[in-house]
């Protein structure tokens, strides 16, 4: 097998691409999203930066007011769902339809696309639900988009050391740091719901095969970019 | 999970979870350098966001096979980076000024 001259390229799927960009079309498409994407959130970090540096009072120390440890997990799960993803493109490559398989002397079963697709949206699924707990802790205990809510248990923690959790500035905190957030947890809402969809019309039925998997790989490269925005904003909002 | 890969294949399949491992690292060292550390905080900034960048780059280019891509393609995704970074100097320098 060795000599012949068609070489298989693993990394690119056999699809026929469109003129221009060398991509077939629904590729092309959402990678010109996620060009516009990256604009979008662009704009979001960069008028946080103005704000957060433009202020001459202090911001909230890390960890003051936001649960670093937990979204630190968040920030994990998301990661790990990252790799599902990946997982399940390429099986789906290699033409694991199924969902798990026993392998012959090896104590763990081989996952198919059924099963890394259901983890990857169980990861998403629990991110979601991960950030939605913790706005409702954040709410409960006084920091809102508007700031500290007055009388709460955060307003008396930072009326006793203001420096600690930005008191001064704590309207632009909240506000930025719930749009922003928010925005992600929409993006990531939006990507389980679609998955959820292509489970159970297209993956579910098996109508996904190593000849056409185009639906895994376009899907597979908004995921990607949900957590790679991620990771930038984990950073810039938690730790910084 | 690359057992399957074909023996004349041009690319060869990036081992995921390696970048996995490399992601998980990265991250505790970024929380732990973010509280544990006495670095100062210009510098911490810079670290973080040095860190932030790695592992988007691993992102991009290994779970969004990037690296495997065409450069027609790596280069619909690289025009709005400069874009962007137009963008936030100037709102920078608009308040700085």
């Amino acid at each position: 097998m060795t000599h012949a001259t068609h070489t298989v390229d693993v990394m690119r799927p056999p699809f026929p691409a469109e003129p221009g960009a060398g991509v077939y079309s629904n590729k092309l498409g959402m990678w010109v999203f996620l060009a516009s994407d990256v604009m979008f959130f662009t704009a979001l970090i960069g008028s946080y930066i103005v704000l957060r540096f433009g202020v001459t009072e202090p911001w909230a120390k890390p960890g003051a007011v936001l649960n670093v440890p937990l979204t630190a997990v968040n920030t994990f799960l998301l990661i790990c769902s990252s790799v599902s993803m990946v997982k399940a493109y390429a099986a789906i490559a290699d033409g694991k339809k199924y969902f798990l398989r026993a392998v012959p002397g090896k104590l763990l079963r081989d996952g198919g696309l059924k099963f890394w697709m259901l983890v990857t949206m169980l990861c998403g699924a629990a991110f979601v639900g991960v950030q939605v707990v913790e706005y409702i802790k954040l709410i409960g205990h006084g920091f809102t988009p508007a700031g500290f809510r007055e009388g709460s248990l955060l307003a008396e923690h930072a009326a006793a050391d203001p420096v600690k959790y930005g008191a001064a500035a704590a309207g632009m905190y909240g506000s930025t740091f719930f749009t922003m957030t928010g925005f992600h947890g929409f993006h990531v809402t939006c990507g389980v719901i679609s998955m959820t969809y292509l489970y159970f019309t297209k993956v579910l039925p098996e109508k996904y095969s190593p000849q056409d998997y185009r639906g895994i790989e376009v899907i597979g490269l908004y995921w990607h970019f949900v957590d790679l925005v991620w990771i930038i904003l984990f950073t810039i909002v938690y730790l910084i | 999970m690359t057992n399957t890969t074909p023996a004349t294949a041009e690319h060869k399949r990036p081992n995921y979870i390696l970048i996995w491992l490399y992601l998980f690292v990265l991250t505790v060292i970024e929380v732990s350098a973010a509280f544990l550390s006495h670095i100062p905080k210009n510098w911490l900034i810079l670290i973080l966001l040095f860190f932030a960048v790695w592992k988007a780059l691993l992102v991009a280019l290994f779970f969004m096979h990037l690296k495997f891509e065409r450069w027609r393609l790596r280069i619909i995704f690289m025009v709005p980076l400069p874009l962007a970074a137009i963008l936030v100097t100037a709102a920078i320098m608009e308040k700085v000024w």
